[in-house]
């Protein structure tokens, strides 16, 4: 048996092994945290137009919360799967900013004519340079950023009420973001605090 | 109680598994004959249990037992009948366990139809099926219990299914999908159990290549179901979006075309051995990997099951063990394989390589565009996502050749053919197949795309290449035309039918993605927007009740020229108990063309945002699907699947016994 004949039959396995390797690394490093020293600090800087209004400019500095900044684009499914929930959330008075990320702008607009326009404003990043600086790792993702413009909390994946409710109300809370209540149910409750 | 009974159920179908595996195993390897007759038993009552466990998650489902938090979290009282027993398969626990009755139902109709294999070979192959049971039995009862009970403080009505799962498309979209992934654990445990017997002949071939071919036949319905419900339920007309999910089950299919093909090869010619054991290790891998990527949160995706590193890791050692102890296996068992004969440079088997390696590239593409954003993670370069522009650029052109080879393989000779013969057939193809693929586009009438022209050509030479050849063989016959189609084999003609889809499909998909026009419009009450010879009027919106939603339904009548041809109803739904807003499109399909209408929002003044599209050819990229399970479930049968294994294979199987273990 020729030395080149094993190695040959051996690819695959390598192969294999090294793509456990990245697995057992991707699980240890949920996708869902933000790597710790973008929290608490300032948006990374950009100047990028608005979807609403080519003409029209943004930049960090604009940003100031406490408000909740979600990385969207038409291209992406869960999006669409998302979207009601924020919609409700911004009926009931959570302040939101769009991320358009990667997209065309004029299907992202036609996209909010036809499912509701949940935001504020929303920053046309068509490269997705502004993006790659926050470290965005796939639409959808949402940021909660507080009154001084500083990164507080990341969420990776769809925000639906029980997320909401679980794990972004008391950051939202907690960074003093003020409205009547989380949106499934509870008002009375949580209400006042 | 009845929860209790499931759970002891599935308990019992582990203690089947167990044995199912160690004792034909061991019985194989001592050359035991009464412990490798413990395997049939042993796989019946698996499944048998496991489809009590199943009965009983049902039944829970269907008595509103909100005691159960699986039922909770899934079912609702108002939920109706249909969908609180699709609801068992709605979440990751009820799936899984779909997962494992499926595998045992297979497993079943192994123990059932492998009379005629040496007793040898069967009790390998069952025991190999068993330990796949085990670590899927295992996840189930250690990470997933379906019939966790929460109480003392149970909630009075459950959260409701998902509105997106309920839907026809989602009832027959799992059980399909899985009856394809899981198959694939056939034709692995019958490569192990070759390997482990250390022989692989042309015996082993056609004893993998049934159970392959069905798997391979339910996989392409599974997939073509799922592209159909996201096309109609997500309410946006994408049929395909290059989820991590969906990758994970195009993955295997592409490597289950490949393992078929290769299959065929070592079959006929005995050759490519340890390619074909590679690809059948590869193709259940890859469903394995599926489960993998959706099961333990480490990619976001519309499918995605709730993230939970504890299920990740178990399934990351599950994945080691059968994965990385049968690609170990590989490594100590394959070098040793020999050819049984020689061929050319210009034989069959020389083009059904380069359509395994196209195959295999194309499924590397999808792989690597799928993992990216982990790899990037993992070596430090940051997180990104790569979307739909990678895959449609590196798919195009590699699918686009796959057909060029799909054309000329069936074409070409065993072992030697005279090059100068094949030469005037494919260029006399190439011709009619360019000229008929220009005048199909000036046909359509919407303008001239390069892209599509050469696509549509590609599919034209499949279907041409693949007719004329087969009307060859029928005038060769010289027996008429019916006693000619009779005297080809089923097999065969379940290769030209497969083909015939496959470009059904291409076709379709060019000409939708290519042509397709979508318009968004405020429409107030009889306001109309056309769309090349189609007029849409809309007559305003109506409130209407279902069982557990309210909606707005939108009526929007076609008319082509003077003439009414459609009326299409889109919903927007309220659902009472998630509060999910959910866009139902109502489509007119059609042979050559769908009409998609989706409600948007309502504007200020009355009117109302309206999405409507006019996809042409849209039913041909499922129907093509259909097509090709069809030639599938043909070739399967074929008469020498059917009476010539008990024959044939007795002389084969003596010497396959003989095998050490």
């Amino acid at each position: 048996m020729s030395l080149n004949k094993w190695l040959l039959f051996s690819l695959p396995l390598i192969g294999f092994a090294l793509l456990v390797y990245f697995f057992g690394r991707a699980i240890g490093s949920d996708p869902s945290i933000l790597p710790s020293t973008r929290i608490d600090q300032p948006l990374p800087a950009f100047q990028l137009p608005t979807l609403e209004d080519p003409a029209r400019t943004v930049t960090a500095t604009d940003i100031k919360g406490p408000l909740l900044l979600n990385v969207w684009a038409t291209w992406c499914p869960s999006c669409i799967v998302e979207h009601p929930v924020l919609v409700a959330l911004s009926r009931e008075g959570i302040r939101m900013v769009g991320l358009n990320y990667k997209d065309e702008p004029q299907a992202a607009r036609q996209y909010l004519a036809i499912h509701g326009n949940p935001f504020e404003l929303n920053i046309a990043d068509v490269k997705g340079d502004f993006g790659l600086d926050l470290g965005v790792y796939g639409a959808p993702e949402s940021y909660l950023i507080d009154a001084a413009g500083k990164i507080r909390y990341r969420h990776v994946g769809v925000i639906t009420e029980d997320v909401w409710r679980t794990l972004l109300w008391p950051k939202w809370q907690e960074m003093g973001g003020t409205h009547p209540g989380p949106a499934a149910g509870d008002d009375s409750q949580k209400g006042g605090a | 109680m009845i929860p209790e009974i499931g759970h002891f159920a599935i308990v019992m179908a582990m203690v089947m598994a167990v044995v199912q595996a160690v004792v034909p195993l061991a019985g194989a390897a001592l050359m035991n004959g009464r412990w490798m007759a413990v395997a049939r038993p042993a796989a019946y009552g698996q499944f048998g249990f496991l489809l009590f466990a199943f009965i009983c998650l049902a039944a829970s489902f269907v008595g509103n037992d909100f005691t159960v938090a699986y039922v909770a979290q899934n079912s609702n009282t108002l939920l109706p009948l249909g969908y609180k027993i699709s609801a068992v398969w709605g979440g990751h626990e009820g799936s899984l366990l779909l997962w494992a009755l499926v595998l045992g139902g297979w497993t079943a109709a192994v123990a059932l139809w492998s009379r005629h294999l040496p007793g040898v070979v069967a009790a390998r192959v069952l025991g190999v099926m068993g330990l796949v049971a085990i670590g899927f039995i295992s996840f189930l009862l250690f990470t997933s219990n379906p019939f966790d009970r929460v109480l003392p403080d149970f909630p009075p009505d459950g959260s409701d299914l998902n509105p997106l799962l309920q839907d026809f498309g989602l009832i027959v979209h799992p059980p399909m999908l899985y009856m394809g992934y899981v198959g694939f654990s056939v034709a692995f445990a019958f490569a192990i159990a070759g390997l482990l017997g250390g022989r692989l002949d042309s015996a082993w071939a056609r004893w993998s290549r049934p159970w392959t071919t069905v798997a391979w036949c339910f996989l392409t319905i599974g997939i073509a179901l799922g592209s159909w419900w996201a096309y109609y339920e997500l309410g946006w007309g994408g049929w395909w979006f290059w989820d991590p999910v969906e990758n994970a089950s195009f993955m295997p299919w592409l490597a289950g075309t490949a393992l078929m093909h290769s299959l065929a090869v070592t079959e006929k010619r005995g050759v490519f051995k340890a390619w074909t054991v590679l690809l059948a290790i590869l193709a259940f891998s890859l469903s394995l990997l599926g489960t993998f990527l959706v099961r333990s949160g480490v990619l976001t995706s519309v499918h995605a099951f709730a993230a939970d590193p504890e299920r990740g890791y178990f399934v990351l050692v599950f994945l080691v063990l059968m994965v990385g102890g049968s690609l170990l296996l590989f490594l100590l068992r394959a070098p040793v394989l020999k050819s049984e004969s020689r061929f050319d440079l210009y034989s069959r088997e020389m083009f059904l390589l380069c359509n395994n390696v196209i195959l295999i590239c194309a499924t590397g593409l999808v792989l690597v565009g799928t993992l990216y954003p982990i790899l990037f993670d993992v070596l430090g370069w940051g997180k990104i996502s790569i979307g739909p522009p990678y895959f449609n650029t590196v798919f195009v052109p590699i699918s686009l050749l796959l057909l060029v080879f799909t054309g000329i393989g069936p074409l070409v000779n065993w072992k030697r053919h005279q090059m100068a013969l094949l030469k005037r057939t494919l260029l006399q193809a190439l011709v009619i197949a360019l000229s008929l693929g220009a005048l199909a586009l000036w046909l359509f009438d919407a303008g001239w795309d390069w892209i599509a022209f050469l696509a549509l050509s590609v599919c034209l030479w499949v279907v041409w290449i693949t007719l004329t050849e087969a009307l060859r063989k029928i005038r060769t016959a010289k027996a008429g035309f019916i006693a000619g189609v009779r005297r080809l084999s089923l097999s065969y003609w379940g290769m030209v039918i497969a083909h015939i889809g496959i470009a059904v499909t291409v076709a379709g998909i060019t000409m939708t993605s290519t042509f397709d026009v979508e318009r968004d419009v405020r429409m107030a009450a009889g306001d109309r927007v056309n769309i090349g010879p189609y007029v849409f009027v809309f007559d305003g919106v109506r409130e209407i009740r279902g069982p557990n939603f309210q909606s707005t339904e939108g009526v929007v009548n076609v008319l082509h020229g003077d003439e009414q041809i459609a009326t299409l109803r889109p919903e927007k739904r309220r659902y009472f108990v998630r509060r999910d807003v959910m866009t139902e499109a109502a489509i007119d399909p059609g042979f050559t063309r769908d009409l998609y209408v989706a409600l948007g929002e309502p504007l200020q003044d009355g009117s109302w945002a309206v999405r409507v599209y006019y996809k042409p050819y849209m039913r041909w990229v499922w129907g093509g699907g259909m097509i090709m399970a069809l030639g599938g479930f043909i070739a399967l049968s074929d008469r020498r699947y059917r009476l010539q294994i008990r024959s044939r294979v007795a002389g084969a199987a003596s010497s396959l016994a003989g095998g050490k273990a």
